[in-house]
């Protein structure tokens, strides 16, 4: 105990004492943290919209008047002609394309349909889907609008049915994108320093040599491991306060489980990610191949945990995958915790699988670690 | 007394694939002896020395360090040893008394008697008034003085020694074995690796190993009568027949992209 | 040797060749330094197309096989024939019906579905009657952005069952849209994310590798060996950057090739000019590398720049994944910093558009812009340090 105590305390003076790396393990990841949790939405808005009106009457006017009254949509242009407009397409200066063709007024009033085109930028499939459905909607009011406006009152209309349907969405009654990335992003960047300084630390003593002078003394290597790998986990325990200290200050997200539980499955979690970093440290020469390896991995754990992207969506097989994705079951439980009030048993399934990950990483790693070479 | 072996070497060998770096050596070093380890860049020195400090499994053979087998018990070698690499290996971002305190903890001094140790070392050492500033920031005779002295800190049966003076200036690599006597005197065993041949002069019995043999083993005085010469260089000349150009080459590229 | 040459040839012709051999040699020497360790070579090459593989199939923005589940109070012919629907379409799997209005908190928690659809009293006496029923649609928005998908694809579902019902009905004033999917008409994300995952790919590995390949030599004190050789300091970088420009463009090769081959992406424009243009971003990011190596003193403090201050900004900021147009107008201008998002254009406009230089010249010279004040930057730095 006494001689995990001396690493801990060197480990610590040389972390403090390194000033260039201070700001980037800490100050970076709360920068990225306050910053970029704002830039991840799906919503599509100002969506960049323009028309070509051959018609020019009030009617094709009225409709262009309700695009520009949504909310969605950002009218930009009218364009002369539809060569014009196809350029403006192509340099991406704008994604919607209305076309009105000529006798779009005449057609409607006389023979009671008139045809529209709609030219979408579908690069970006999914907001092509949801600009579609922002156009229909708009072209159904416009419709009902034409009805009330022009038909007789005199004549009863046959009425339609109608299934209204009421969205309701629950513990982020806003759809406020943010209360879900703080704590997602908070997550990825406990993850990423934690695993980035453990997966280079025993690997840079190994290349500037003094790995090889605790080698020859009579440590054991637990005692080592444990006392390499506190340090860390006491910065991402710090990293997490400072992260949920800001969402509560500047983000306002909600904390509607316990806090103690979070940080109770945080504390387990951390042990994962620098068990992993130790293993990656184990079976590399150096630092460099060291974070490649690193990065490799925690591009996929990022991209594949279900934060940005929907898990559900992806190839079975894909899923499997996740399974193995420990930062896929800290957004879970952060999100069940924080903003459900997910108590112990709910999270219990994920607990389970976090505990046995961290047995497994930690108990090859200190397996594969020799003290010989 | 005197004639306890503390280390004791027996057909000793050590394989890389196809290549055999250490070739069935055998010696015995006596207690309270320095004892010369020579030999040619590349000819297996500090292979054979990784055995006996416990970091290195051998191929075949014999060896036990201290009364302690290398295969078997390596953990209890590590209590009874120190060991300086030839690559300075204190903690640069660490400052003097750090380092010192560092090591003595991990080998499981008490406080109190870290403290002891500590004061001790840096007095003898003159370091008094640069205690508190950072390894990194001495020049290198320093680094390696303090660098033999912390590997003292927990009172050793033996000292490894490799090729500790390489790059230090003559009048500290004199400074430096006016320390290894002293510890010698105390009782401490020395093993020291060289290719500086003066130095092999300082040394109670010397082995000139080549090519990962043991060439040649005796005290420095009977090593000259041996081979008719007047000094360790012309013996160290005559026996280490340059080995082929190519050999230390690939060795040398080899070991710098570890 | 060297001065012996020197010594014997006067003529400038020749110094130059052997200046220029001088230095090939070096560059030579570097490519050995990563090419004979099979472990990194491995690596290096291994690791980007393991990870362009799984992203292509793996990630999506879409919504598939979400689980719901359903509260139905009236159990009747329309909301058997609306469910029969849901389930059928591949984007929702119903997973558990359930019976209490209390039961869909447990569900929730429990994390195993995303939606619940809540079915009316009478819903289809309603829609006889009333012409209206209502339908419930509650999502869990503790991701609001699948939350606010879900709600479309259901709403689009109920609004075809809507058409189906009154199709018997003469419907008056009809305005028919025809809607044309240009660049992606069967709005296949694999078309949105492989460029992104290119870009990060290359963004990230040359970047990093550079700035720690400079940064090493920097700690193990052999780049004071470099400098002190006859060769320049620039020749010194160019020689260490080299052979990541060619290992870069491997990878970019094989990216292009696999997202041509396997996941079927047209390259509609000219695969020449989509080289250029990859071989510009290579050399930009380099630089970026070059600059971190200039402000880093160890390998630790470039790993960390290039990891933690460009991975995540690279793929929120850039239009990989989340469109810059929806971002909040300060983070949209931020997001021009990022060589990244300039290089998404790049591609997307190369390989779906179609377009050529004259549509992507202005995207052009920011990069090469970019990299120019990377480089002017890190030479300014690097003056004052030997000062």
């Amino acid at each position: 105990m006494k001689t995990i105590g001396y690493i801990i305390q060197k480990e610590f003076k040389q972390i403090f004492r390194n000033k260039g790396m201070l700001p980037i393990i800490f100050i970076l990841p709360i920068l990225q943290l306050v910053i970029l949790s704002n830039a991840a939405t799906y919503e599509v808005k100002n969506i960049k919209f323009a028309y070509i009106d051959y018609d020019h009457t009030s009617t094709s006017r009225a409709l262009v008047e309700k695009f520009n009254a949504s909310s969605y949509f950002n009218v930009l242009t009218d364009f002369p002609s539809q060569e014009i407009a196809s350029a403006a397409l192509l340099r991406g200066e704008v994604d919607v394309v209305l076309e009105i063709p000529n006798n779009f007024e005449r057609n409607l009033l006389k023979e009671k349909t008139a045809d529209l085109s709609i030219t979408i930028n579908a690069i970006d499939g999914a907001a092509a889907g949801v600009e579609n459905g922002y156009v229909n909607q708009i072209l159904q009011t416009f419709n009902k609008d034409v009805k009330t406006n022009i038909i007789d009152t005199s004549k009863k209309p046959v009425q339609s049915v109608a299934i209204e349907s009421i969205p309701s969405f629950w513990y982020n009654t806003t759809l406020d994108y943010k209360t879900f990335m703080v704590p997602g992003i908070l997550v990825l960047l406990v993850t990423m320093i934690t695993l980035f300084l453990s997966g280079m630390n025993i690997v840079r003593e190994k290349e500037i040599g003094t790995l090889e002078q605790i080698n020859v003394t009579p440590i054991r290597k637990s005692q080592f491991i444990i006392g390499k790998l506190f340090p860390f986990w006491v910065i991402g325990m710090g990293l997490l306060t400072i992260g949920l200290i800001l969402a509560k200050a500047i983000f306002n997200i909600p904390m509607e489980g316990s806090i103690a539980l979070l940080y109770a499955y945080t504390s387990i979690y951390i042990l994962v990610i620098l068990g992993m970093g130790l293993l990656i440290s184990n079976f590399t020469d150096t630092q460099q191949q060291a974070m490649f390896i690193a990065w490799f991995f925690i591009v996929i754990f990022i991209l594949m945990s279900g934060l940005f992207t929907p898990i559900e969506s992806m190839p079975k097989w894909a899923q499997l995958i996740t399974e193995f994705n420990p930062i896929k079951y800290f957004v879970e439980i952060v999100r069940m915790v924080m903003l459900k009030g997910a108590g112990f048993t709910d999270i219990l399934p994920q607990l389970w699988k976090t505990m046995l990950y961290a047995a497994i990483m930690n108990g090859l790693a200190v397996w594969s670690y020799r003290k010989t070479i | 007394m005197k004639e306890e072996n503390v280390i004791e070497a027996d057909q000793l060998t050590k394989t890389f694939g196809e290549f055999t770096a250490v070739n069935a050596i055998s010696f015995e070093v006596k207690k309270g002896e320095i004892f010369g380890f020579l030999g040619a860049n590349g000819a297996g020195k500090t292979t054979a020395m990784k055995m006996l400090i416990g970091i290195s499994k051998p191929s075949a053979g014999k060896a036990a360090v201290a009364g302690f087998d290398v295969y078997s018990q390596p953990e209890s070698i590590k209590k009874n040893i120190g060991y300086m690499s030839q690559r300075f290996a204190l903690y640069d971002d660490l400052t003097v008394k750090e380092n010192i305190t560092f090591f003595g903890g991990i080998y499981g001094l008490s406080r109190k008697k870290i403290r002891e140790k500590r004061e001790q070392l840096i007095s003898e050492l003159g370091l008094e008034n640069i205690s508190n500033k950072l390894v990194g920031s001495l020049p290198l005779g320093w680094k390696q003085k303090l660098a033999f002295s912390v590997s003292l800190l927990h009172g050793p049966k033996i000292v490894f020694l490799d090729e500790p003076t390489g790059g230090v200036d003559p009048i500290t690599r004199r400074h430096f074995w006016e320390m290894i006597y002293k510890a010698a005197d105390q009782g401490t065993t020395i093993f020291v690796t060289t290719h500086y041949m003066d130095e092999a002069e300082y040394c109670d019995r010397v082995s000139i190993m080549v090519e990962g043999k043991i060439e040649a083993l005796d005290t420095p005085k009977k090593l000259k009568e041996q081979f008719k010469v007047d000094s360790m260089n012309d013996v160290f000349l005559k026996l280490a027949r340059i080995p082929s150009p190519t050999l230390p080459k690939g060795k040398g590229e080899n070991t710098d992209c570890n | 040797m060297q001065l012996k040459i020197n010594d014997e040839i006067s003529s400038p012709l020749w110094e130059l060749e052997w200046k220029m051999k001088r230095f090939i040699g070096f560059i030579k020497k570097e490519f050995y330094h990563i090419f004979r360790d099979r472990r990194s070579l491995f690596i290096l090459f291994g690791m980007p197309i393991a990870q362009i593989l799984l992203f292509g199939f793996a990630i999506t923005n879409e919504i598939n096989n979400v689980n719901i589940a359903i509260l139905d109070h009236s159990k009747d012919a329309s909301t058997g024939e609306i469910i029969n629907k849901i389930s059928a379409s591949k984007y929702f799997t119903v997973k558990q019906i359930l019976t209490r209005e209390t039961d869909i908190e447990t569900a929730f928690k429990k994390g195993k579905i995303k939606a619940v659809l809540n079915f009316e009293k009478d819903f289809s006496r309603n829609l006889i009657a009333e012409k209206r029923a209502t339908i419930q649609i509650i999502t869990d928005a503790t991701d609001p952005n699948t939350a606010n998908s879900i709600t479309n694809y259901i709403n689009a579902i109920l609004q075809n069952y809507q058409q189906e019902k009154n199709r018997t009905i003469a419907v008056e004033y009809q305005i028919v849209p025809q809607t044309r999917m240009v660049y992606n008409p069967e709005l296949k994300s694999v078309f949105m994310f492989v460029p992104g995952v290119m870009t990060i790919i290359l963004m990230l590995v040359s970047a990093m590798m550079t700035s720690i390949s400079i940064t090493r030599e920097k700690e193990l004190g052999t780049m004071e060996i470099l400098l002190v050789s006859p060769l320049k300091p620039f020749q010194v970088i160019i020689g260490k950057v080299v052979p990541y420009i060619f290992l870069s463009i491997i990878n970019a090769s094989v990216i292009v090739l696999l997202s041509i081959f396997i996941f079927k992406m047209p390259v509609q424009g000219s695969l020449f000019l989509l080289g250029l243009e990859s071989v510009l971003f290579i050399i930009t990011s380099l630089a970026l590398g070059i600059l971190i190596s200039t402000i880093a003193e160890t390998q630790q403090a470039a790993m960390m720049i290039s990891l933690m201050g460009l991975m995540l900004p690279v793929i929120l900021l850039s239009g990989f994944i989340f469109p810059v147009a929806s971002m909040p107008v300060p983070l949209q201008i931020i997001s021009n910093i990022i060589p990244a998002k300039w290089f998404i254009i790049i591609i997307k406009g190369i390989m779906l558009k179609g377009v050529g230089m004259a549509y992507v010249w202005k995207e052009t010279l920011i990069l090469i812009g970019m990299t120019i004040f990377f480089i002017g930057l890190s030479i300014k730095k690097y003056k004052i340090r030997l000062e």
